[in-house]
């Protein structure tokens, strides 16, 4: 049967062109777009199995709770999430109650009560205007979804928190600006964040800028798509389950086909 | 299936038809299995059930007093009972009540009745919980909408509600602090 | 009507009230189709797959989105995040949309392939263009429901084109708008059209169907069917082989939704739209890319709106452009490298339509577009004049050629 599948194949053969021309389309219109070269590091959660590394993940955390969450916010994140990245129940909420939400109490007043575990992660600025005025007129953008909002986002996260090297000669760096190499113009409004041992690791870990950029480029990763694990993991089942059910169907179809082919 | 009509040998029509079948049923199961995630899409969300449980803290909650809290969306009356209240409440004899608890099933600690607040007749909420409110021939909590009396276990004793107050399940983390839900 | 043809009694007793059962053995079981179809002839039934999965995974998104500017984009990413197989549900739209845009776009080209159009099929491709239309309308007004950066440039780039209109146009986008600018009024009216087209569509797709089984299915030898030794039921037959087509469909489309979700969008859109920046690049998604490029090749504003939309308007009339009463391009060997140059004009188009509007780029736009209209507007028309054209065969089931060129049968149809 699959001999003379393949037996065939060359009068099917520019069909198969044809089709392969046109899935080729989005891929080539894709390809058009602007051309990114950041170092392509080794992510454990790339590729149909890759999943997040559990511990670069919680001290992706600690980066972003000592070192990022001073100017951005990842509002769209809860501290209940933090379950799937290895935190129990009293962790979490431990974790939350470190940072104050406003409410109204019963006299209608605006006062503060600690974070609980439902909550959203609490945003430094209390808006865009205020973070804008904060930071020189330069935005600090909501980490929540950093990854995919970026072309190559994890690669380009961990390029531009190492990209900071002196500015050539002939280049002017403004006051409150800072060169980056891998940042677009090259002038950013941050200061390079990392910085060696700029946190202390509680699993011994060196705090190197390098391995700072590589552990908090996976908790964000995580951070913008939280669903990727299971994604890949039902991904797989539901391909298997489809390749089967078109061997099965190809193989039923030449039975019901028989009589009228062979005529 | 009516491969039979078009089928010139009948010799392996018995596999033939298992191999039609089982695609068949196979692509059947295919769908019926994506059925599910677009059922389950209308239960709560995670983010809904995030909130499913509420703390609260009793601790400003002196004699006599009570508080309304939400919880799923609904009103949820705690009151701190005075003795006077407590011993009504236990000695009062089930015989001729329309659903029979003792005040010792309602109560984690005797001290704090933890009601849902919505009678058990049509959903309205009962009236009891201010001070100045009408509390019903039996002390507990009087339901304007159709006239249902509650005591101060809020058990049903005159009315049309059918059953009582509904104790949601709570525990006491601490002396003062209960986790409703 | 035979009295026996059903055996259940419930089944029976219904059909002789309401002839469903009786509608649906026609035209779906015993439906004649020709037995030559190849494999190009599945990716009809792929698009309604296309069409149903869209609608049932939209109606539920739709109950877990918030159509306000202040909300949209949270909502999404609620669904993404906290809806249960919430980001199932939305990778399946969002994928979904490329895929029915892939399998129509292979649809038509088969169409063109095959010479699907000519008569007496006129009707059913104008149906088939009017339904593209309707798509893009929708494709596009789906776009701007997460509220995205591309969301929202996309579509004040897109409602800006009526600006071309002379006198009017100012008048149109602001009527298209609701306001002064794409907001919230904008958001709501395109939740509404976008939930609602989709309901068009299907009742264009039932007149599509009706259209289509007045003369049945075209094939690939292009010529008519002869009587029933050229066609089989579509049960079991075309029922099984499109269950196959749809599984390798399937795969690829899992294959999308569960590894590579983002590929066919743009990173852009998951930046919450800001009417104060506008992204670096704005494109629109693939799917309108050809038609893109044709709009920024001419140099005039209004002009490139005219051939923009020129271009789908010369499908409505190719029935009439193409003068050849041969309809499969394998008894047209001209027009057959012609197909293969337009198909790769598309392309061309399409990635030229990705790329910045400069330099070497704004050139190929322009020869490319003026190939395109010179395919359907000059090659259709005159090209049978030129063209010597293989003998047909006599009929599907029997391969033997009827004798002289097809020249004569050009010919013979002038005369009727």
């Amino acid at each position: 049967m699959l001999i003379r599948f393949l037996k065939s194949f060359p009068s099917i053969s520019y069909k198969l062109f044809l089709l392969i021309v046109f899935l080729l389309t989005p891929f080539v219109a894709f390809s058009a777009g602007e051309k990114i070269d950041y170092p392509k590091q080794k992510w454990s959660f790339s590729g149909i199995t890759g999943t997040f590394d559990r511990a670069s993940q919680q001290r992706g955390l600690q980066v972003y709770k000592e070192v990022c969450s001073g100017c951005h916010g990842l509002r769209l994140l809860a501290y209940r999430n933090l379950k799937a990245i290895g935190y129990n129940d009293d962790e979490i909420k431990a974790f939350a109650s470190e940072n104050n939400v406003n409410t109204i109490n019963d006299e209608g007043e605006i006062v503060e009560r600690p974070a609980r575990p439902s909550d959203r992660f609490v945003s430094p600025y209390p808006n865009d205007k205020a973070a804008r005025a904060a930071n020189g007129g330069a935005y600090p953008p909501d980490l929540s979804l950093i990854v995919k909002a970026r072309p190559d986002g994890a690669n380009y996260l961990h390029a531009l928190l190492t990209g900071y090297v002196d500015a050539p000669a002939e280049k002017k760096v403004p006051d409150g600006m800072y060169y980056n190499k891998y940042y677009s113009g090259n002038l950013i409004g941050m200061p390079q964040p990392l910085y060696d041992d700029g946190v202390e690791y509680a699993d011994g870990t060196k705090a190197t800028p390098e391995q700072m950029a590589k552990d908090v480029t996976a908790f964000l990763a995580w951070a913008s798509e939280p669903e990727m694990e299971d994604r890949k993991r039902l991904g797989i089942s539901v391909i298997l389950f489809l390749l089967l059910l078109t061997l099965l169907s190809y193989f039923a179809m030449k039975q019901i086909w028989a009589p009228i082919k062979n005529k | 299936m009516s491969t039979k009509s078009n089928s010139q040998s009948s010799k392996n029509e018995g596999k033939r038809d298992f191999l039609i079948v089982s695609t068949y049923a196979m692509a059947g199961i295919g769908a019926a299995s994506v059925a599910w995630p677009l059922i389950d899409q209308m239960n709560p969300a995670a983010d809904t059930l995030a909130l499913a449980s509420t703390e609260v803290d009793l601790s400003s909650l002196e004699e006599g007093q009570s508080i309304t809290v939400t919880w799923r969306g609904k009103p949820v009356f705690v009151r701190h009972r005075t003795p006077e209240e407590i011993k009504l409440a236990k000695e009062v004899s089930l015989d001729d009540m329309r659903h029979p608890e003792t005040d010792e099933e309602r109560v984690a600690n005797e001290k704090f009745i933890v009601l849902v607040g919505v009678c058990t007749h049509l959903g309205c909420v009962p009236l009891g919980q201010k001070s100045g409110d009408v509390k019903g021939q039996y002390g507990g909590w009087f339901c304007p909408c159709h006239g249902s009396h509650y005591d101060h276990s809020g058990r049903i004793r005159k009315g049309p509600a059918p059953t009582n107050l509904e104790v949601p399940s709570y525990e006491f983390l601490s002396d003062n602090i209960i986790k409703i839900g | 009507m035979s009295k026996s043809k059903f055996k259940n009694p419930v089944v029976k007793w219904i059909d002789h009230r309401l002839p469903v059962f009786s509608f649906m053995d026609h035209e779906l079981n015993h439906y004649p189709t020709p037995k030559n179809l190849n494999y190009f002839w599945n990716f009809g039934s792929l698009a309604g797959f296309a069409l149903v999965t869209m609608i049932v995974t939209g109606i539920v998104l739709s109950m877990n989105y918030t159509a306000h500017v202040d909300y949209a984009f949270d909502s999404v990413e609620r669904i993404m995040r906290d809806v249960n197989h919430g980001w199932l549900i939305r990778y399946i739209h969002m994928n979904g949309a490329s895929f029915f845009f892939i399998v129509v776009y292979i649809h038509i080209f088969r169409g063109l392939y095959y010479g699907s159009y000519k008569a007496p099929r006129e009707l059913l491709w104008i149906l088939g263009v009017l339904i593209l239309l309707l798509m893009m309308a929708t494709a596009f007004m789906g776009y701007v429901l997460p509220w995205g950066q591309m969301s929202f440039w996309g579509a004040t780039v897109i409602t800006n084109l009526f600006s071309a209109i002379p006198v009017v146009g100012e008048s149109i986008v602001t009527w298209l708008w609701g306001g002064f600018s794409v907001d919230n009024s904008t958001l709501n009216r395109f939740f509404s059209l976008h939930f609602v087209l989709p309901f068009v569509i299907v009742g264009v797709v039932i007149l599509h169907l009706v259209a289509l089984h007045r003369f049945g299915s075209n094939n690939p030898i292009g010529i008519d069917v002869k009587g029933t030794q050229d066609t089989i039921p579509f049960s079991p037959y075309y029922t099984i082989k499109d269950l196959f087509g749809l599984s390798v469909f399937l795969s690829l489309f899992a294959a999308a939704v569960f590894f590579f979700p983002n590929f066919m969008g743009h990173p852009d859109n998951y930046i919450e739209a800001n009417p104060m920046v506008t992204p670096a690049h704005i494109v629109p998604e693939w799917y309108f890319l050809p038609f893109y490029a044709i709009l920024r090749a001419i140099p005039d504003k209004l002009g490139g709106v005219l051939f923009m939309f020129g271009a789908i308007a010369v499908l409505f009339v190719l029935p009439w452009l193409d003068r050849s009463p041969v309809r499969s391009s394998q008894f047209r060997p001209i027009f057959k490298i012609f197909f293969w140059i337009l198909l790769l004009d598309c392309i061309l188009l399409g990635y030229l339509g990705a790329m910045p509007a400069e330099g070497i780029y704004v050139t190929l736009s322009r020869i490319a577009t003026a190939y395109y209209f010179f395919h359907f507007l000059v090659l259709f028309p005159l090209l049978p004049y030129i063209e010597k054209t293989k003998p047909l065969p006599i009929s599907i089931s029997e391969p033997v050629l009827s004798g002289g060129s097809t020249a004569s049968a050009f010919a013979a149809r002038e005369k009727k």
